[in-house]
């Protein structure tokens, strides 16, 4: 699998991700900076975590115009996978790749700790590694995670199976104090509609390994792996 | 020519901000604010005199970067 990962002026976690592919991969990922409307052919397109743009006007939204975007979003339309994490996740959401928005978080602060997920489905690329209901334990690290769309692109989203994630309890049971943010309908992750971009808050890249605290992550990118090698 | 630009959470978005806002003017002895709803003001410069098309150009700005018609609005207003 060839890996593409995006960097911006602030991203901050590209390193942390192209560590995560090198090691299911045993292969480097191609770091592609963001003037660069034009990079090697790739089967997985990354847009990692940080604070792009310094998070100037609205978190994501300086990145989303940038020109590597517009060649991630006609890459994106030919069906070329693409995976946003946190403020990768802002930015596929305003550069219209996924549907709704993420908003401050509704206690205004910015929050950083495990959280636990539960898969919604197995049946994906990125997490055919686990079982739909299966609950992971993985970081977050954000200000700006608060899922918000519109009744009507919910209530689409829910009907069609485009949920990935959702935070619970560490038993699976949704919502309550296991959601660290107030997003709606307690969603941590979104696919689009042919599951082939995915959106999602907390950090996989950053619970491959055990010994830092877990490896629950770890399955997304071997999913992957399997998925498009 | 110049243009202000108000961009605003459309009612309905909850706005934890201009929550934290009300609060902090209740606690400081206001007990008059009710909600309150905070937003962004952008002021622009522009290049040239005809208002009607720097409207249609701002219009296009609004819903291209300045705000995400998601969960927000905007108003124009041109001064010339």
């Amino acid at each position: 699998m060839k890996a593409a990962v995006l960097v911006f002026p602030g991203s901050n976690r590209e390193g942390d991700i192209a560590r995560a592919i090198e090691l299911v991969t045993a292969r480097k990922p191609q770091m592609v900076w963001h003037g660069d409307g034009d990079f090697d052919a790739a089967d997985l397109i990354v847009v990692p975590g940080g604070f792009s743009y310094g998070d100037y006007l609205r978190c994501g939204a300086m990145a989303a115009q940038s020109p590597v975007m517009a060649e991630v979003k006609r890459r994106a339309a030919r069906g070329v996978p693409v995976l946003g994490v946190c403020n990768g996740f802002q930015i596929i959401t305003e550069a219209g790749l996924l549907p709704g928005v993420l908003m401050r978080n509704r206690q205004l602060k910015f929050i950083c700790g495990d959280v636990h997920l539960r898969v919604e489905t197995g049946q994906s690329l990125f997490t055919n590694r686990y079982q739909s209901g299966q609950v992971i334990r993985v970081p977050v690290a954000h200000a700006e995670g608060n899922y918000f769309a519109d009744a009507e692109t919910l209530r689409r989203l829910e009907d069609r199976g485009q949920v990935a994630f959702r935070y619970c309890a560490p038993d699976g049971t949704r919502g309550g104090t296991g959601n660290p943010n107030g997003s709606i309908n307690d969603i941590a992750g979104v696919f689009n509609e042919g599951k082939t971009v995915l959106g999602m808050m907390p950090h996989p890249e950053n619970a491959i390994e055990p010994l830092f605290g877990g490896g629950d992550g770890r399955g997304l990118f071997e999913g992957l792996v399997e998925a498009l090698s | 020519m110049k243009a202000r630009v108000h961009v605003t959470l459309k009612n309905g978005v909850l706005d934890p901000q201009g929550k934290a806002i009300g609060h902090s003017l209740n606690r400081l002895g206001f007990p008059e604010v009710g909600e309150v709803r905070q937003g962004k003001f952008i002021e622009l410069e522009l290049a040239g005199t005809d208002a009607a098309a720097a409207r249609t150009r701002l219009d296009e700005m609004c819903r291209k970067l300045l705000a995400n018609t998601v969960i927000e609005n905007y108003s124009i207003e041109i001064l010339s």
